[in-house]
């Protein structure tokens, strides 16, 4: 399902994230007197997300997207910036706000086995959020609405009493994508949901999620690793490196026409599953290694690795501006567009 | 001669069930300079195969058929015969670096003492040696780092580290299971790019062992396809990527989400992984194949060679899978 542009233009973001910092306090012991520094997860990150959309959320080990993540939902308090999620502003809620909020907001974590507490049925596990969000629902009406959301997600009934070790990767997810879904959420957190299954049953969960979007009306903030995967899913797509925003752009448009180097590097470092395509093509190498976040390099964070980086990029750090109609990018050098 | 072949390779192991079999039936044949891919999803046999070759099966596990490296089968085996040729002429790249390095010993001391083992160096001779093959796999400061442990290290060089330490001895033979899986994209472009430049200064036979069908197409003459610890398929990448045979490299192939075309659903294989200690009596992929006829859960199809070199075990007509291709939208 995508979402026609005109009417993304339009419509009011149900999130709205504006210059979110989650910074780290790390202990440094080099040195003569132990001293604190600041390591930079998440540096000034801004997007909108309407609803019914996906937001593909890109990067590799290290960037920061899981932070991120974990920092809209307040799992990991944010060190600045504001959250304003269906007109309610976030950064200064209090506790029972947050409860509230949670039950909108659900998230689906990476290893499916260990998101599952292993002394709970599967039952038990769907189940909880209802009673903790619930608790005035009778046992019948739970186990009623865990019946239809197992069903839903493509559970058997004879399951219900099974354990989570009697379950494979793909059959985990399911059970974690039912407890997501059974408070009827407005927007689900993926983190990484499909990168610890096989091939083959990551395209039934994918394919699960997308109906299931479709059906509930569901945003989606989507973030993996794997960038066919969130091209396939996603409607927007932002690319981030060492807790900086690159790259934020409609989806054909990234992957098409994609206008920072670093998203051009990590594109043409993905292998395509066709023998004479992947050969013909030019791998554009990134030199070096990835610099810690505790010292980023000044100006760019991405000009340590950057085959165009100036001078300039050392002194001045680039903010995230409109370059054309479906994208927006941070580098210095990107130009405004002649055609898009 | 063939550099490489196995036969009828199978890998059985103890177990409080019984006797399970993961491998059953593997065989192939490489030469100097070429790279065959061994593809498969977890439970495969893939890994449990190249591991059988190399003799590290763990105790309760035992490896029936040939393997045959310049003519000796290397399953027969003493260890200590065996320790001649491993490490050696034949090297190994294992998934994670972090646990395959000694954390307690520097890359120094890890490097030199394959060179004094098998090429009886003296320490400093086997020093400098290894230093230049961190510079081949493009370590920066190799002088410098080679006195470093291996958690100093990132983990893209630290892959390195391991693919410079299986070279160490030129080896005719480089089996690699899954070396870039645990990497991202960017690091694993430049593990890759360096492996197919060593291919080509050395002349190094490559087994390549993954999961990621693109990785294979860029690097793989051959392709084996494994499902449930049986060869389903082989043939050219060419073949496979652009006329599988199998229904379950169809269903591979369809199930991987692309970058290079726009599709709204991916055809995903119903059900799960098989469960090795209950395998069906006919074909292993039977139960998640949409093909599947009675003939298929009751009789093993064998492996048989097609035209063009293709070898593949499946009871189906190739129009039939021709067809599942058609509405897969592979290829």
């Amino acid at each position: 399902m995508s979402v026609e542009t005109a009417t993304v233009a339009e419509r009011q973001p149900i999130l709205s994230v504006r210059d979110l910092k989650v910074h780290f306090k790390v202990k440094h012991d080099k040195g003569w007197l132990p001293s604190t520094r600041t390591l930079k997860a998440v540096d000034g990150i801004s997007f909108d997300l309407y609803a019914g959309e996906t937001l593909g959320i890109v990067g590799e080990s290290g960037c920061g997207k899981s932070t991120l993540s974990r920092g809209i939902l307040n799992l990991i308090p944010a060190t600045g910036g504001e959250i304003v999620w269906l007109g309610r502003e976030l950064h200064k809620a209090g506790a029972k706000e947050w409860q509230a909020v949670r039950r909108e907001v659900q998230m689906i974590f990476q290893d499916p086995l260990a998101s599952l507490d292993p002394r709970m049925t599967v039952a038990q596990i769907i189940a909880e959020p209802l009673h903790t969000h619930y608790p005035e629902l009778g046992k019948d009406e739970v186990m009623r609405r865990v019946r239809v959301m197992m069903q839903r997600v493509g559970l058997t009934e004879q399951q219900i009493n099974r354990y989570p070790h009697e379950f494979s990767g793909g059959q985990c997810q399911r059970i974690g994508i039912a407890r997501a879904l059974i408070l009827q959420p407005k927007l689900i957190i993926c983190d990484e949901p499909v990168s610890a299954l096989d091939v083959s049953i990551q395209a039934q969960i994918i394919n699960l999620l997308k109906e299931l979007q479709q059906e509930m009306g569901l945003a989606l903030i989507f973030i993996a690793h794997d960038l066919a995967v969130v091209k396939h899913i996603s409607d927007r797509i932002l690319v981030m490196y060492l807790g900086r925003e690159m790259e934020l752009a409609e989806k054909h448009a990234l992957y098409d026409q994609p206008k920072h180097p670093y998203t051009k590097a990590l594109l043409s470092a993905i292998p395509i599953p066709d023998p004479e395509l992947e050969r013909k093509k030019t791998i554009q190498i990134l030199q070096g290694d990835l610099p810690s976040p505790i010292d980023p390099p000044s100006g760019c964070v991405f000009r340590t690795r950057c085959p165009q980086a100036q001078p300039l990029c050392a002194e001045q750090q680039p903010q995230l501006r409109v370059v054309n109609a479906r994208t927006q990018v941070s580098c210095l050098l990107a130009t405004s567009e002649q055609v898009a | 001669m063939t550099l490489l072949r196995v036969n009828n390779l199978g890998v059985d192991f103890a177990t409080h069930d019984g006797l399970v079999s993961a491998v059953n039936g593997v065989s192939f044949e490489l030469d100097r300079g070429q790279t065959l891919g061994i593809v498969g999803e977890s439970g495969s046999g893939k890994s449990q195969t190249v591991l059988a070759m190399m003799g590290l099966l763990a105790k309760n596990g035992q490896a029936r058929g040939e393997v045959l490296f310049e003519g000796q089968n290397l399953l027969g085996m003493s260890t200590r015969e065996l320790n001649r040729i491993r490490g050696n002429r034949v090297a190994m790249i294992f998934q994670d670096p972090m646990t395959s390095l000694n954390p307690y010993l520097t890359v120094e001391r890890q490097m030199t003492e394959v060179l004094e083992l098998h090429k009886n160096m003296t320490r400093r001779a086997a020093k400098t040696r290894a230093i230049e093959l961190l510079e081949a796999v493009k370590i920066p400061e190799a002088a410098r780092r080679v006195d470093m442990y291996p958690h100093e290290f990132s983990g893209g060089m630290r892959q390195r580290v391991m693919i410079a330490m299986a070279l160490l001895c030129e080896p005719e033979v480089l089996i690699a299971d899954e070396p870039t899986t645990a990497l991202d994209v960017t690091v694993q472009a430049q593990i890759i790019t360096l492996m197919q430049e060593l291919q080509r200064d050395f002349g190094t036979a490559i087994v390549m062992i993954t999961h990621d069908l693109g990785v294979v197409a860029g690097l793989c003459d051959r392709v084996m396809v494994m499902y449930g610890g049986r060869v389903m398929e082989q043939g050219s990448a060419e073949q496979i990527f652009y006329q599988p045979t199998h229904p379950y490299t169809v269903g591979l192939l369809g199930a991987l989400p692309r970058l290079d075309h726009d599709g709204d659903t991916l055809v995903s294989i119903p059900g799960n992984p098989p469960n090795m200690a209950h395998m069906p009596a006919g074909c292993a992929f039977c139960e998640r194949c949409t093909l599947a006829e009675a003939r298929c859960h009751s009789e093993r199809p064998a492996l048989q060679t097609l035209e063009g070199g293709i070898l593949r075990a499946c009871h189906k007509s190739l129009a039939e899978v021709s067809q599942l291709k058609e509405m897969s939208h592979v290829g």
